[in-house]
């Protein structure tokens, strides 16, 4: 199923091209492309340049800082951290069942969370490219061009993330990094008065999300046959799901399939994980390669995220988004779509489910009770799984007898996706620039099929040029603060700054 | 202020760039936490490089924001291009400030880190430490941007509060001394 443009042959006889950074996603990655002298394509990588070490820095930490602490790996989606942090934290407090107000808390803050990053990623991160076209002039190809030329509909995208990011400040406290979930339940639950002010607006929401996902079927639809094909590339797909098949973001089972739609596995308890997930590591990138430990690295790969979980369930439990899904299907004429941009669609139907159940749930008496907490006893492992907006997470912790984390694996959305984006733009790379002189409007073409994977990178890269073999980080006093050399093997060695 | 327009005709919209380095993109999303002041905000400045444009050089601005702390080789390359283009440059946010969570593992080597990650790391196939020339050198310890060049302001915040963004821009914008109420400033 891969694509031979992972590695090119001889890679010192070609020319570089360099997209770096990649715009309009979060974070920063960058694309290398090596050509011959007639320009085809022989190498297109994706590199991920952020590395924090997460998993070592919190050793040590108690366990009961972790959801506000990993949360912010990212400030896109900080629920969906604090989230899966403290799903791991019940396991660790011995809980295995919430109270119905914690449970459903918890849920309508992963909704508002969902509801935001869908609004924020289409609309101003990715609509500039399907309303302007790929070949935007690059000053206009953005969210400013759409409040200028499509006012509505800059508007409507900022007010359903405005409306996101509220059910997150009612549940949470504050919009980013807040605090709402701990180990065995929530702090707070809603009161009548966060209620009624988010009842005030949920019909409108509804309603624009239902346009929202006209205006992209409509985009998809008018050149079926091209946006069939752009970045297409056949995956296996992952996702939790529903006990009954349904879509389902918040807790369920593992269900994996493959390119024609059969089942690799099914409900799988996600606390299993590392035997059914194993990851590879490739030198030119620090984002690892998760794989399907029984297919292998070669075939185990994956997609996951909007595309991968409409796809995979069964059905959808709210009726709009349902009715949405159903055409949607029909388009992949009995197999799931594979289509980088109906990456798009998907997502915009899980706004609309999003914006469905958030009615649903601001109707429930339980969301307002006063039962919050559960207590068990302390155990040494737990694991943390859900569906964030990008796709399936996993936090693993194990702690010592005193509560303190002594092991981390994290496994972030974006990571899921990484084979599975090379795979997408090497297909465009072959498809369309191929033997062509690459021109900006052309390189575009190779972030379009990025963006619809809506990647988190969150972190900062920038041209290079040649690598220096020995870096001094010199302050703005004069002072050597750092200073970092790269042996012949490529192994890292820091030397104690001079008079540092 | 920037003298001329796209159009050719005079233009005093401030012209602003952004960027996030060793951050969590926190500190843009409460930019956009501005919600529909960002209609206002379009009218008042224009933007140069940010994530949320394609523009990839960062050109001569009255404005920077830096989120994040100085964590690779890369980071101080867009740092320095900042400060040489920025009349103002903004620690913005945290991390900027003073490292923030990532500068956690300061407390570790940076090998032991990556050892974690790539050696001793929970369902790791093929131990290894990524070491390609394209991806960037990682510096051994997560420093605040003032370390590294001179910064003109410090909006504290994880992230800083959207209100305390708007009050920086406008009374930046209307030309008056920066003045946070109180209750803008807090880290969480």
């Amino acid at each position: 199923m891969a694509s031979g443009l992972e590695t090119a042959a001889h890679p010192e006889q070609l020319k570089r091209i360099v997209i770096d950074p990649v715009t309009r996603v979060e974070g920063h990655g960058k694309v290398t492309l090596l050509l011959d002298a007639d320009n085809h394509v022989h190498q297109a990588r994706l590199h991920i340049v952020e590395f924090r070490g997460f998993e070592k820095f919190i050793q040590g930490r108690p366990f009961w800082e972790l959801p506000v602490l990993v949360q912010r790996l990212c400030g896109i989606c900080p629920v969906s951290h604090h989230l899966a942090a403290a799903k791991a934290c019940d396991q660790l407090v011995g809980v295995d069942r919430l109270t119905p107000t914690a449970d459903k808390v918890r849920r309508l803050m992963h909704f508002g969370q969902v509801l935001q990053s869908h609004a924020l990623h289409f609309f101003h991160l990715s609509s500039p490219d399907l309303l302007f076209g790929f070949d935007d002039a690059v000053a206009h190809r953005n969210i400013v061009g759409v409040i200028q030329d499509h006012p509505d509909i800059a508007r409507q995208g900022v007010l359903l993330r405005k409306y996101g990011q509220e059910v997150i400040r009612v549940t949470c406290g504050k919009r980013i990094h807040g605090t709402g979930a701990i180990p065995g339940g929530v702090n707070k639950p809603v009161s009548d008065a966060e209620r009624a002010m988010l009842r005030a607006d949920i019909g409108q929401i509804v309603q624009w999300a239902v346009d929202a996902v006209g205006l992209m079927r409509r985009i998809f639809t008018t050149d079926a046959a091209y946006h069939l094909q752009f970045g297409a590339v056949d995956a296996n797909t992952l996702s939790l799901i529903g006990t009954d098949g349904a879509l389902e973001l918040y807790h369920g089972g593992l269900r994996a399939r493959d390119a024609k739609g059969e089942a690799i596995f099914d409900q799988a308890d996600y606390r299993d994980y590392a035997s059914l997930l194993r990851e590879q590591i490739k030198p030119w990138s620090y984002m690892k390669f998760p794989f399907i430990a029984a297919l292998g690295p070669e075939a185990g790969w994956y997609r996951v995220g909007p595309l991968a979980r409409v796809n995979n369930c069964d059905r959808i439990d709210t009726p709009l988004a349902e009715r949405e899904r159903i055409e949607f299907s029909a388009i992949g004429n009995g197999r799931p779509v594979q289509a980088a941009l109906a990456t798009h669609w998907a997502r915009l139907i899980e706004l609309l489910y999003c914006a469905e159940s958030i009615e649903r749930l601001l109707d429930d008496p339980d969301i307002g009770g006063s039962d919050l907490l559960v207590e068990g006893a302390q155990r040494d492992t737990g694991i943390g799984v859900l569906e964030a907006p990008r796709g399936t997470l996993f936090h693993h912790y194990e702690v010592d007898g005193d509560g303190l984390v002594r092991k981390a694996n994290l496994i972030v959305s974006t990571t899921n996706n990484n084979q599975a984006m090379n795979e997408s733009i090497r297909q465009v790379a072959a498809t369309y620039l191929d033997g062509h002189t690459l021109t900006e409007p052309l390189l575009n073409q190779i972030e379009v099929a990025i963006r619809a994977f809506d990647p988190c990178l969150s972190c900062a890269t920038h041209a290079l040029g040649k690598m220096p073999l020995q870096i001094d980080l010199v302050g703005a006093d004069g002072r050597v603060l750092d200073c970092i050399r790269k042996g012949a093997s490529g192994d890292i060695e820091a030397i104690p700054a001079v008079g540092g | 202020m920037d003298s001329s327009g796209s159009d050719g005709r005079p233009n005093s919209k401030l012209k602003v760039a952004t960027a996030s380095l060793a951050g969590c993109f926190g500190c843009h999303m409460s930019l956009l936490d501005i919600d529909e002041r960002i209609i206002e905000l379009v009218e008042l400045v224009r933007l140069d490089r940010t994530p949320l444009t394609d523009i990839k050089t960062i050109g001569d601005c009255d404005l920077g924001l830096i989120e994040g702390g100085v964590a690779n080789a890369e980071n101080v390359e867009v740092l320095r291009n900042f400060r040489r283009h920025c009349k103002l440059l903004v620690a913005f946010g945290a991390c900027a400030v003073n490292g923030g969570i990532p500068a956690m593992r300061n407390q570790f080597a940076l090998r032991e880190c990556l050892e974690e990650s790539y050696i001793d790391g929970i369902g790791v196939h093929n131990p290894g430490i990524p070491n390609d020339p394209e991806i960037p050198l990682l510096l051994s310890q997560v420093h605040p941007i003032h370390e590294v060049v001179r910064v003109d302001y410090f909006l504290p915040g994880c992230p800083p509060p959207a209100d305390a963004i708007w009050t920086f821009l406008t009374e930046l914008l209307a030309g008056e001394p920066i003045r946070l109420p109180y209750t803008q400033l807090h880290y969480d």
